[in-house]
């Protein structure tokens, strides 16, 4: 390690800054086009699973992160197992 | 003609109350009548910033309920006679606002006075929207920090479509106070630099106030820092951002109390 990497390991303005610009972006809807897209996607992902299949709010798991160039969201449902099927 | 100028953050103790006295004293000090009016009511703090807390008899709630002529509600500095004090209500609740009666408040001192600064509390509940909603211009108070500046910007939002001008379809003017800024930890990279913050709410700077142990002495004692100490750095910078304010171009520095090292270090113009 140089002492140029010592000293740029201390700075935590610029980690300041980009995680600003980051959730900024994301809160003044330019990224995605709309105010907290990805929550209103997760919103009615699960409202057209639960049409279908009834899904205990436990069984969900749901993970957003949001990143400068993309977002991902990532949704993991548990569907029950069919009761007793037709015999 | 009177102008109306709220000072906002949405963030709470970034320094509104503190540029509020500060700001109303340097412009009175310059021969404005100006009074100086606190909307955060249940928690009011601008008379003892100002140093006239044992004198609040009435208050903003009393007048707009009609409780209280307006003459009787103000109070009058006593080092500056064209400086005067609208205290917020310490016991009634919030909702005690109503947009009507603020609007004819404001409408009664804009024959009385030059300027009308609106103390806005911290959030973005009733006090802040009715403190926003009828100004011209906007100081929007910022620390180099990263909650205070995600504050701004959505304030800055709600200048830009809650407030009458607004609506009207007008731009509100918006300034940029920066407030607590140490220049030296700024260049050590330990904090977000005037052009960072400027660069991500991109809005005009009006002043830079350097940290300073004068601002809680101001405070300690009752005065606003720009008459308690007006040759201190934060004293010196908020009469530029007064001059500033009044439309003159003033060379942007960051004020010390250490020897005008760092003011001439980090000197830049006004955006």
């Amino acid at each position: 390690m140089n002492l140029l990497s010592f000293f740029n390991r201390r700075t935590s303005a610029p980690v300041a800054r980009e995680r600003l610009q980051i959730l900024l972006a994301h809160e003044r809807g330019i990224v995605g086009g709309k105010p907290d897209l990805v929550a209103q996607l997760r919103e009615e992902i699960l409202a057209v699973v639960r049409r279908h299949v009834m899904v205990e709010q436990d069984n969900v798991q749901v993970k957003m992160n949001r990143d400068s160039d993309i977002s991902t969201l990532e949704i993991e449902i548990e569907i029950p197992a069919p009761v007793a099927a037709r015999a | 003609m009177a102008k109306v100028l709220v000072v906002t953050s949405g963030k709470g103790g970034v320094g509104k109350t503190t540029s509020s006295a500060a700001l109303g004293a340097a412009l009175a000090h310059g021969g404005e009548k100006v009074v100086v009016i606190d909307f955060d009511v249940g928690l009011r703090n601008l008379d003892l910033v100002m140093g006239a807390e044992r004198r609040v008899v009435f208050d903003l709630i009393n007048v707009v309920q009609g409780d209280a002529k307006l003459n009787q509600a103000l109070i009058r500095d006593k080092r500056l006679e064209n400086l005067s004090l609208l205290p917020a209500s310490q016991t009634r609740d919030k909702d005690a606002l109503t947009e009507e009666g603020v609007a004819r408040v404001l409408d009664e001192l804009r024959e009385k006075f030059d300027w009308i600064i609106c103390d806005s509390p911290a959030g973005i509940e009733r006090g802040a929207t009715m403190a926003m909603r009828h100004a011209d211009v906007a100081v929007v108070v910022t620390n180099p920090e990263v909650s205070s500046v995600r504050d701004s910007d959505r304030i800055i939002g709600l200048l830009d479509s809650k407030t009458e001008l607004a609506e009207k379809g007008g731009r509100i003017e918006k300034h940029l106070l920066l407030t607590r800024y140490d220049p030296v930890r700024a260049e050590r990279g330990e904090m977000l630099k005037v052009d960072d913050v400027l660069e991500i709410l991109s809005i005009p700077l009006i002043g830079i106030i350097p940290e300073s142990e004068e601002v809680l002495r101001a405070s300690n004692v009752g005065s606003p820092v720009t008459l308690n100490n007006p040759a201190s750095a934060p004293g010196r910078a908020y009469f530029d951002a007064v001059r500033r304010l009044k439309g003159e171009t003033v060379e942007l520095t960051i004020p010390t109390d250490k020897k005008g090292l760092f003011g001439k270090l980090f000197g830049r113009r006004a955006a």
